[in-house]
């Protein structure tokens, strides 16, 4: 009985190594940061009639940039309904779409910065006679939600939110918020400010912005993982909408659909009134974007210093990744016709209709003349 | 075995075993049923080393290609930046992080958990500890994402009253004084990971305390001992090594667990001094945030800390098995 009773004990303790052990190994299998909560609502508005099919058949894999995942579903739920066409994109991240793409497993991919240079050097061994380039499809304005009792129109400029973000003014009645907001009853208050605490596109996108604006007081690198020390970081956009709402002194940046029951910061650019995140506002932006790709690619240089009326400055382009010449011939015909919708005038309806900012349409006009010559 | 010499002894009829049966029964693997079932069983033994070895081969692998890439001190950096080019990370952070949730769930747990097990086993009526119990099961059945969204959404905002208070009486202590963030910090991911592992360490404590013989017991009371003398002298001597056994299953649950972690915890890259301040990580909880948008380098630099996770936990149950191989000669259990 004795013994076996410790054996038992035993063998329970080394399956507990096992188990435990397995666990931190499968539960990264778990993580998926696109915990977008609306993936379903696209609405069915958009006319399926205008896809033009052509000879598009078969399956197309895509994979890359979560930030615009919603917005593909969308897309290949109309797409495929008109053309029977199935196409999986795996809202992975942009880093695991790139590399997907330049191993060749996939027809193109989404990503929320364009192509390094030795991303395009790679892409030239999958793209016969060419290489990767950037198309612009998706924008979508970076909101900064925050959760003050009693004030309800907050003014901040890009400095003031640098610092708020690098813990350097930790109270809501601090004067140089007082300054911007004269009018308002700033409540005597600790400010938490929510980052990502997964490496994320938005933080990319939300830091660029920073340290394009701001450089003196956002004194960091930049890049996916978030750099400055304090304040409070939650999981996905989610998460830290979530801590947001939670708490009352917060403040967190994410994408417009996870600010619509809150309350956001209105930026103070130099334009003549501050700008509110929308989708106009971010379309507007990305219209004073330059093209800065050569030949026939369109990656963008956004203006992050913008004093144009209306034009939110804190705003992300995602693209779609695929070679000029070289495509796979198998899947060219799916993959353009795919393509020409979502630059379509209907395929852009439906970003705004997703909380994601339209191409404005001189660009957009340029990225379907190259789908055109897509082969 | 048994059963084959008590149906001999039932029937007097049959004539006594011929010389050549009783060896065949003695070698026990002459018939296919038995050795498709030794063969089964000796094999599922050999899988599992074999496992074992094909995780630390591979851990140890992709660790020493990350960390012979690594610009920081692996293991007194605190920083995480793995998309550097050259990359810098050190697992300071995280190893600091998961010993002490584990320290502080297991310090909550442990004794709730003893208490629970003796009250079930020694004082409960049984219409009790039998509902009693199936609850405590049922805890366990639990899924950990759960908890954590629990965690997240109700333990959390409810835990600023909790935090106040420390802070008032025992902030001058330094680890319990709080600035008042959010209480995402160590304390309430120790507070989740306590009740995470309460129902394995009383399971496996109920278990043992169920054990100890009566007559330990009876001879006891017969010396006029109280309940609780019983208890003291009686059950927690007999007891002991079990329950150490069961508090290292709760201990491996607890530095493992992943989601529940990395949904209450604010993670970041520094030690906080203070267990009530938002900041630091875990290992589990580290790879479970960074893994979705981690490189090829980046996912090195993770199983490396995966390695050192593997490690700290063998190391825990191996002081644990010494622990109880040293006890045993004075516990009660050999008496």
């Amino acid at each position: 009985m004795k013994l076996q009773r410790k054996n038992r004990l035993r063998a329970l303790s080394l399956g507990a190594v096992a188990v435990s052990g397995a666990l931190a190994l499968t539960a990264c299998g778990s993580d998926d940061t696109g915990k977008k909560d609306d993936a379903g609502k696209s609405t069915a508005s958009a006319s399926a009639g205008s896809i033009k099919c052509d000879d598009a058949k078969g399956q197309l894999l895509a994979d890359g940039s979560s930030a615009q995942k919603n917005a593909i579903d969308a897309w290949v739920k109309q797409f495929s309904q008109a053309c029977g066409v199935q196409i999986n994109y795996k809202g992975s991240g942009s880093g695991a779409g790139v590399t997907a793409f330049t191993q060749g497993q996939v027809a193109f991919a989404g990503s929320d910065s364009a192509l390094k240079p030795e991303e395009v050097t790679a892409s030239k061994q999958v793209c016969k006679d060419g290489q990767g380039i950037d198309l612009p499809m998706v924008g979508g304005p970076i909101a900064l939600g925050y959760n003050v009792p009693g004030v309800d129109n907050l003014v901040l400029d890009s400095q003031t939110i640098a610092k708020i973000f690098d813990s350097k003014i930790k109270n809501w009645n601090d004067a140089a918020i007082k300054k911007l907001n004269p009018d308002a009853k700033l409540p005597d208050l600790k400010i938490q400010a929510f980052h990502r605490s997964e490496d994320s596109g938005t933080t990319d996108n939300f830091t660029k912005y920073l340290i394009a604006t701001s450089p003196n007081d956002w004194k960091y690198s930049g890049g996916k993982a978030w750099q400055a020390k304090g304040g409070q970081a939650a999981s996905g956009s989610a998460g830290v909408a979530q801590g947001v709402k939670q708490n009352s002194g917060a403040i967190g940046y994410f994408e417009l659909s996870y600010a619509k029951d809150m309350t956001s910061v209105a930026i103070k650019t130099g334009a003549s009134t501050p700008v509110k995140p929308s989708v106009e506002s971010a379309t507007a932006d990305i219209a004073a974007a330059k093209v800065i790709g050569t030949g026939k690619d369109m990656a963008l240089q956004l203006d992050y210093a913008t004093k144009a009326d209306n034009a939110y400055p804190i705003t992300l382009v995602t693209y779609e990744i695929l070679c000029d010449k070289g495509n796979k011939a198998d899947t060219l015909p799916a993959t353009k016709a795919f393509l020409r919708y979502i630059a379509s005038e209907d395929g852009q309806k439906v970003l705004s209709e997703n909380d994601y900012a339209p191409i404005p349409a001189d660009i957009i006009a340029k990225v379907r003349t190259t789908i055109d010559g897509l082969s | 075995m048994d059963i084959s010499t008590q149906t001999t002894d039932a029937s007097p009829p049959t004539p006594p075993p011929t010389e050549a049966e009783r060896k065949r029964a003695a070698r026990g693997a002459t018939r296919p049923g038995d050795r498709i079932f030794l063969g089964l069983t000796r094999g599922s033994g050999i899988l599992l080393l074999v496992i074992m070895a094909a995780m630390a081969v591979f851990l140890t692998y992709r660790a020493s290609l990350a960390i012979s890439k690594d610009h920081g001190n692996f293991l007194t950096t605190f920083e995480w930046n793995t998309n550097l080019n050259p990359p810098v990370f050190g697992i300071a952070v995280l190893a600091f992080g998961t010993v002490v949730s584990s320290i502080v769930a297991m310090v909550l747990a442990v004794p709730i958990a003893v208490a629970i097990a003796l009250f079930l086993t020694h004082y409960a009526p049984r219409k009790l500890s039998g509902p009693i119990a199936y609850v405590i099961d049922l805890l366990a059945a639990v899924p950990s994402i759960v908890y954590g969204l629990w965690g997240a959404l109700i333990l959390v905002p409810h835990m600023q009253g909790l935090y106040g208070w420390l802070n008032d009486y025992f902030g001058w202590t330094g680890i319990l004084s709080w600035e008042g963030g959010a209480p995402r910090a160590m304390l309430t991911v120790g507070i989740l990971l306590a009740i995470m592992i309460l129902p394995i360490i009383t399971n496996v404590s109920r278990e043992v305390f169920r054990q100890v013989p009566q007559m330990h017991e009876e001879a006891a009371l017969a010396l006029g001992a109280t309940r609780w003398e019983v208890v003291r002298m009686a059950v927690l001597p007999f007891g002991r090594s079990g329950v150490i056994s069961a508090s290292m299953l709760g201990l491996g649950r607890a530095l493992g667990e992943t989601m529940a972690v990395a949904t209450v915890l604010s993670p970041s890259y520094d030690i906080q001094a203070s267990l009530l301040d938002p900041g630091g990580g875990t290992f589990a909880q580290n790879i479970a945030s960074k893994f979705g948008e981690a490189t090829e380098q980046g996912r090195d630099a993770l199983i490396a800390s995966g390695l050192v996770l593997f490690v700290i936990t063998l190391v825990v149950n191996g002081a644990a098995r010494a622990i109880i191989a040293r006890r045993k000669e004075y516990s009660g259990a050999n008496a």
